[in-house]
Formats: structure tokens, C-alpha cells, sequence
């Protein structure tokens, strides 16, 4: 038997109002797939499933807020049968069908371990906390900013007291890139074309490969390596706060994918429809300010990442190159990361090869 | 001021990306993303926006003439001939 626990969708989060059950009792669930949908201080959330079995017992009714880590669900793993066949009292059965329980989870008291009436009701009533909330409250546009201010507000003075962060920034020439660029999209349609914001994605990425210090979580007092790049995208939101979700496995994917991921993204996240692996799975963040017009931000670290790379408007600048100077579009790239992983001089390098990975735009 | 026609179609096209857009608050003959909180996300999906909608082909060495409302409806009714292909 698995326990389904609600999962932190971001560090930020504490805990969660169950809003819907995507599955019921004696369903199939595998990995991956869409559960439940629940309600952060963010937005309703996708929650996916990390494992294949079956859904034996739902633990927690819609319009329950329960604490991050709370059994929610009752699985039986693949393969795993409902121990033997069970005696049923066949009033027993009648009721814990009315509940929508799996009579395999309960634990029989009758003869040869049946289960009885008593064992149904006893179970139902363990399952279902005191509030039998039958509606769910629907949270105000209004409510849902402030809400959100509120939770990033938690998240980043966390951040400031608890992260020693180090700030970093370098000039990245970006003419190679631009002129990749025009002539990558020349030839296609608009719905086909990349926005510059791809290329440094794709380039931070592919560095992180060789800085692996920069691209992870410190966690209980040490640092865990992420298992893959997920590189978490910071993005408005309309109507005021922002959410960084994950671009999985950005260094692996063409920069044509990550157009398309990147735009799904921006759409999904403004529309309140990410799945919990995007908001939980983010092992760096980037953001980009350069479409709001700054030329640099150094940002704060989102915990328990270690790493934060800020990308600020390509403009023209004077640039001295080979004896003489010339107007070059140039970008600025800064780096905030945790000193309790990784110093400065590393940072540096990675932030080196961020440029020159930027130089080689056909590579990435 | 007179009106042009084909914005109210443009601003519909608009609103599909940033709902929160009035028309009436829109001055035709400022920069857009001056006005309306646009992103190169946003912009980029915008123009994708007109391309269906009016079925043209906006190269990317045209994006630096559409600034301004009046820019936009110029551009597409140079580019359609006439008038918009009323769409739906």
C-alpha cells in the first residue's frame, strides 16, 4: 500500500485546498498522470501522480485544506493484490460502495477478519476529517493577488535571511546571436519563429552541464545535485505577482522545443493550468527583464534552488573589438547564487561560458 | 476623430492576449506597447494573432513599422489589398 502525499508545489507552499478528485476508488493511476486538482495560494494546480498502481482510497474530500505532506490518497502498487479475498459482510459492501471506499483497505474485525458495517463506518469516519465542506469557496480575482503577494513575499525574505547570496554580472555580445536569429526565422512563418529569450535558456542550460553546483536545491543543510537541467522560467502574470515553472530537461531539447514549451508556459501559467511537476521540479531559475526595458536585475534566489540567472535587454553599445570600437547589441547577464555551494570564482566561469556559448548560436 | 474599421479588429486580436485592454483607451497613434503591458511573448503571439485573422505573412524585418495602432491597420490593409478578410 503507497500513501499519495500532497506534494510542495514550490518552496513557498505550506499547504493546499483540495478543489477536485481526478480519479476515484479501483481506478488505474500511472505515473504522471493528473489526480487531483488543488489550490495553492497561486493558482489551482494539476497534481500529478509519481507512481503506477491503483487507487485504493481517497483520504481527503474536496474543499479540505490540508498541510503539504498529508496522506491523500491510499494506493495499491502494481501487482499488489488486495491481500486476499475478503469477507464481506454484504452490508459492508452496500455501504462502502455509497463511500467510495476500497474495501481493500480496510482492515476486517468480523470472523476470519471480514469486514463488517462497523469497519466500513469506522474507516469512513477516519477518512473524513470533522469538515464535510460540499461546496468549494470560490477565491476572488482580488483575493487570489494578494494571496499570491503574501506567498511571494514568505518565499523570497526566506530567501534573503536564509540564502548568503553572491551577485555576479558580465556584457554578452549578441550580434552572432541576432544575426542567427534573423536568419533562422527569414524563412518562417510566424507561428515557426523563436524569440531571442530561447537562446540564453538554451545557453544557461548547457552550461549548468559543467557547473553542476549552480543547478540543484540545498536541502536540510546540504546541497542536492538536481537529477536533470529544469530550468524554471520566471513569468508575469497579468493580473500582478509571477510563477517560475520548469522547462524539463532545457539543455536536452532543440531550441525549436523550447519556443513551443516556452509558449505553452507563458500561455498555461497566465491561465492558472500548470501541472505540480512544473512548479515543484524547477532546479534554477531564469529571468528576463530585457522585454520590460532594464538592462540588468539581480535576482533573488528562489529557495531551495541555489542558483538565479538574470537576462536584461539586448541594446546597441559602443564595443571595442580587434583595435576599434563599433555599436554591438549587447546583453546583460547576471548571476545571484548561494555561497553556502558554490563562490564566485565559479560563478564566473559559468558565467563565461554562458557568453561564449552565446557566441556559437548554432550550436545550441 | 474618424474611425478606422479595422481596428476594432485588431484590438479584438489584441484583447485575445491581453483581455484587460479597453479599445476606447487605446490612442491610435501611440506606440502599442506603450500602452498595453506587452511582452516579446505577448507581441510575438499577437502578431501570430493577425497573421491568422487576416491571413498575411508579416516577415520579422517588418515588426520595427508596426509601433502604433495606425501603424498596424496601415500595414494590413497595404497587405490584404483592400480591406480585412472579415474572418468567422
Amino acid at each position: 500500500m503507497i500513501d499519495f502525499t500532497l506534494p510542495a508545489l514550490g518552496a513557498d507552499m505550506t499547504e493546499g485546498k483540495l478543489l477536485e478528485w481526478k480519479v476515484k476508488p479501483g481506478d488505474t493511476v500511472r505515473r504522471g498522470q493528473v489526480v487531483a486538482l488543488v489550490d495553492t495560494s497561486k493558482a489551482a494546480v494539476d497534481v500529478e501522480i509519481w507512481q503506477d498502481g491503483t487507487v485504493a482510497q481517497l483520504l481527503v474530500r474536496p474543499g479540505e485544506t490540508v498541510p503539504v505532506g498529508t496522506p491523500m490518497a491510499r494506493l495499491l502498487a502494481p501487482g499488489e493484490l488486495p491481500a486476499v479475498r475478503r469477507r464481506v459482510s454484504p452490508a459492508a459492501r452496500q455501504r462502502a460502495a455509497t463511500l467510495g471506499i476500497a474495501l481493500e483497505s480496510i482492515a476486517g474485525s468480523g470472523p476470519e477478519g471480514a469486514v463488517t458495517l462497523e469497519d466500513v463506518e469506522r474507516a469512513a469516519a477516519a477518512a473524513a476529517p470533522a469538515a464535510t465542506a460540499a461546496s468549494v469557496p470560490v477565491v476572488t480575482g482580488a483575493g487570489k493577488v494578494t494571496d499570491m503577494r503574501a506567498v511571494i513575499g514568505a518565499a523570497m525574505s526566506r530567501s534573503k535571511r536564509e540564502i548568503p547570496h553572491y551577485y555576479l554580472g558580465e556584457s554578452v555580445p549578441m550580434r552572432r546571436a541576432q544575426e542567427w536569429l534573423e536568419a533562422f526565422n527569414a524563412g518562417r512563418p510566424l507561428p515557426e519563429r523563436l524569440l531571442m529569450a530561447v537562446l540564453p535558456i538554451k545557453a544557461v542550460a548547457l552550461a549548468l552541464r559543467k557547473f553542476p553546483e549552480l543547478n540543484g536545491f540545498y536541502r536540510n543543510g546540504a546541497f542536492e545535485a538536481g537529477k536533470g537541467i529544469h530550468v524554471g522560467v520566471a513569468i508575469a502574470l497579468r493580473q500582478g505577482g509571477l510563477v517560475a515553472p520548469a522547462l524539463h530537461d532545457a539543455a536536452d531539447k532543440p531550441l525549436a522545443v523550447i519556443m513551443q514549451e516556452l509558449s505553452d508556459l507563458v500561455q498555461r501559467a497566465r491561465s492558472a493550468s500548470l501541472r505540480s511537476s512544473e512548479l515543484a521540479d524547477a532546479t534554477v531559475t531564469v529571468t528576463n527583464l530585457g522585454d520590460q526595458g532594464v538592462e540588468s536585475v539581480f535576482g533573488v534566489i528562489y529557495p531551495p534552488q541555489v542558483a538565479l540567472v538574470g537576462l536584461g535587454r539586448v541594446s546597441l553599445r559602443p564595443w571595442a573589438e580587434e583595435g576599434g570600437v563599433r555599436a554591438v547589441p549587447v546583453m546583460q547577464a547576471t548571476l545571484s547564487a548561494d555561497h553556502r555551494v558554490s563562490d564566485g570564482h565559479r560563478g564566473a566561469l559559468f558565467l563565461n561560458e554562458v557568453r561564449e556559448r552565446l557566441q556559437h548560436p548554432e550550436t545550441l | 476623430m474618424k474611425t478606422d474599421p479595422l481596428h476594432a479588429q485588431v484590438i479584438a486580436v489584441l484583447q485575445a492576449i491581453a483581455p484587460e485592454v479597453e479599445g476606447e483607451d487605446l490612442v491610435p497613434d501611440e506606440p502599442l506597447r506603450r500602452q498595453v503591458d506587452l511582452d516579446s511573448m505577448d507581441w510575438l503571439n499577437f502578431l501570430i494573432g493577425l497573421h491568422r485573422a487576416f491571413q498575411v505573412d508579416i516577415p520579422e524585418s517588418d515588426y520595427a513599422r508596426l509601433v502604433t495602432l495606425d501603424d498596424v491597420a496601415d500595414y494590413l490593409r497595404k497587405k490584404t489589398g483592400q480591406g480585412p478578410t472579415r474572418s468567422e
